[in-house]
């Protein structure tokens, strides 16, 4: 059951490793969190968890494994059982059996028992366990070293019911989103060269290799170093996207504020992209999507917003624009396909969340751009495949996809 | 819980709960670097000198810039001396020893004694900082190519880390370190935080700040909400002014201990036009 809570974290994308757990393993030797639940609770967070994110992830994860479980005894029966007969997470690799075998279990198991036996005779001398018996987990931190204790009712539901009441919520990346938090995901965009022409005086080069060459000057240049990243971001101003203005316009300000693009162009489209995208919102600066990318090169980073909602034929069918007096030669999505096929890196970025988007031509859409939810998360996993790392784009949900049947979720 | 391993509890004037002395042991136990995150003002670098001195151990402190790189924490090799030195013949040149520095990473590992070592504002320095560190954190040791000289700590010092969450950090950094994110204090704990620094206070004026304070917190979309250590100065203040409870009850004097940002004052001074009304 013990081992439970691994899986249970990893269920909830809290990237625990083996080698983690193992010193969690490591630590538990150590005789650290028998006394009560509650410390194994910070025990194993510390060691687990590795940003405030997830410790709401992994409260759920702590609910689920050790909802029930009454006393510390249990906890500790659990445990011995384990180191009796240690079943390990599965994916260990060599390395890991060999750290494994270097904590040599029997021994491990031998000296706990002994601290346990020693335990159990100092305090209580009967079967509750040390820690439980009326003083509350709390006191046991030194709160305040003078002496001071907090009262509180004791035993092993404690942990429990701090991990109910799930203080962490608020830290979560796939709800909150502000624009300091979208401005930490663009800056994993970032990425500094030096390219071009040798035109920078190397001064700490220069002097070190002067020295080194016992005060013969030596002279060394270098390129500048700059930012070569130019973004398009290209956003949907359609109505259907009203609900997620504010959203869109903190994208928006984050990305004009991040200082790490060398070039940031900002357009608006109107449900799709056809022959014009719009430099301002009232769509009345319109600029060619040719001249787009005659002025943008393949290495530029294409990100589209929108909810990709609209009448099927809207992307699907020549003349299909939703403006009215607008007659499209070429399809919408044959629009999208040359922006695909032009730039090396492209992303759509959906601020629907992910199992509305069933939506028919949602799904014709992620098949071109990968799509990811417009949450810190997304836009965070949206920019490692903008830089070439490969990411998997999340399942868009199977659909009632028959005509008519779907209803924009916004819809009245 | 065995004694060895329960070290730190907090010391007199830094008051830890649970959750960070476990933390804090685990990592003391395990000679595992410890990571700590939190808000500014939450007491992330005076966490380091309080272990220090709860466990008794000397503190090195190594504040990272945006231009430190990883092996001036373990040592530099100052070719600029030796190039002065072998113009002028002040010293041995031929020795590169006597040109060597340690820097504080260095020095925490070369010491005979247990040391806490504290790595302040890991996320200023470049992307790469951390990872370049791994081995000498895993290992605690180092070696100097120009004396072809290993150093290897014969007591793991006590490593802790603060991060302002500026950049995030590699995976296999993270791997290595325990970890904990300092939440803000409730006002229970604040309180006794209180207590600690202003130990004369009376509790009816403490409890008028702290909940002044918590108000304060809450005017929405704060630039820079105060934290602990405003809270703190911010009494000192009140304390030194002479200023009588009915006061604060009605105003916030010395607001600028609190609030530092132009724009927050606006705010908060609407806020609080609200408040009375």
């Amino acid at each position: 059951m013990f081992l439970d809570l691994f899986y249970a974290l990893r269920a909830r994308g809290v990237p625990v490793t083996p080698t983690e757990w193992l010193t969690l393993m490591q630590a538990l030797a150590h005789g650290l969190a028998f006394s009560d639940l509650v410390r194994l609770y910070h025990l194993a967070r510390a060691i687990c968890v590795k940003s405030e994110h997830l410790y709401d992830a992994y409260d759920q994860a702590w609910l689920e494994v050790f909802r029930g479980i009454e006393t510390p005894a249990q906890i500790r029966d659990e445990i011995l059982d384990w180191l009796k007969n240690p079943v390990l997470p599965r994916e260990l690799s060599e390395r890991e059996m060999a750290m494994l075998e270097a904590m040599d279990l029997e021994t491990l198991r031998e000296e706990l028992e002994k601290r346990l036996a020693e335990q159990d005779g100092r305090h209580d001398g009967g079967n509750r366990w040390v820690g439980t018996g009326g003083t509350s987990p709390f006191g046991h931190g030194g709160v305040r070293p003078g002496g001071v204790r907090i009262g509180g009712p004791g035993g092993g539901g404690m942990a429990a019911q701090i991990a109910a009441r799930r203080n962490f919520e608020a830290y979560r990346t796939d709800q909150v989103l502000d624009t300091r938090q979208i401005g930490v995901a663009l800056r994993k965009l970032r990425r500094f060269a030096r390219e071009g022409a040798r035109m920078e005086l190397d001064l700490e080069g220069t002097i070190h290799a002067t020295a080194r060459n016992a005060g013969e000057i030596t002279v060394l240049e270098r390129p500048e170093r700059k930012s070569h990243l130019q973004v398009l971001l290209l956003m949907d101003s359609g109505g259907s996207m009203t609900p997620y203005s504010k959203l869109v316009s903190r994208l928006f300000s984050a990305a004009s504020r991040a200082s790490h693009f060398e070039r940031l162009e900002a357009c608006y489209f109107h449900n799709c992209v056809y022959e014009h995208v719009h430099r301002d919102l009232a769509r009345w600066e319109a600029w060619a999507v040719e001249d787009l990318l005659n002025t943008l090169d393949a290495g530029a980073k294409l990100i589209l917003v929108g909810d990709a909602c609209m009448s099927p034929s809207e992307l699907m069918t020549r003349w299909g624009s939703i403006d009215y007096g607008h007659q499209n030669d070429l399809a919408g999505i044959d629009w999208l396909r040359r922006l695909d096929e032009h730039f090396d890196h492209a992303v759509w970025l959906n601020p629907m969340r992910l199992p509305l988007w069933s939506h028919p031509t949602v799904q014709r859409i992620s098949d071109i751009f990968p799509m990811f939810e417009l949450t810190v998360d997304g836009i965070e996993q949206a920019m490692m495949h903008l830089s070439g790392q490969r990411v998997e784009p999340p399942d868009p949900p199977e659909g009632p996809v028959r005509g008519g049947g779907w209803r924009h979720p916004n819809a009245w | 819980m065995t004694d060895a391993f329960d070290l730190f509890r907090g010391t007199p004037s830094y008051i830890a709960p649970a959750a960070l002395c476990d933390a804090v042991n685990v990592a003391v136990a395990l000679g595992r670097p410890l990571l700590v995150k939190g808000e500014p003002g939450t007491g992330k670098t005076l966490l380091a000198h309080a272990v220090a001195e709860g466990l008794g151990m000397p503190l090195i402190r190594w504040h990272v810039k945006s231009t430190t790189k990883a092996v001036d924490g373990l040592y530099v090799y100052d070719a600029i001396s030796r190039l002065h030195d072998s113009r002028f013949g002040d010293r041995d040149v031929r020795d590169i020893s006597h040109y060597i520095r340690i820097g504080p990473m260095g020095q925490a590992l070369t010491a005979t004694d247990r040391q806490v070592l504290l790595i302040d504002e890991v996320d200023k320095a470049d992307l790469e900082f951390p990872n370049d560190l791994l081995r000498e954190l895993d290992e605690m040791a180092f070696h100097i190519p120009e004396t072809d000289q290993t150093h290897t700590a014969t007591q793991r010092p006590v490593v802790i880390i603060t991060s302002n969450n500026e950049k995030e950090l590699p995976p296999a950094f993270l791997r290595r370190c325990i970890f904990h994110f300092i939440a803000f204090p409730e006002p229970d704990l604040m309180a006794s935080i209180v207590g600690v620094h202003h130990p004369d206070l009376p509790d009816a004026l403490a409890r008028q700040c702290i909940a002044r304070f918590y108000k304060l917190r809450q005017v929405g979309s704060l630039r820079k909400p105060p934290s602990t250590s405003e809270l703190i100065d911010w009494i000192g203040a009140l304390v030194a002014g002479g200023v009588p409870e009915e006061t604060i009850r009605k105003e916030l004097p010395f607001l600028g201990t609190l609030v530092k940002h132009e724009d927050d004052l606006g705010r908060v001074e609407r806020a609080m036009a609200r408040w009375k009304r």
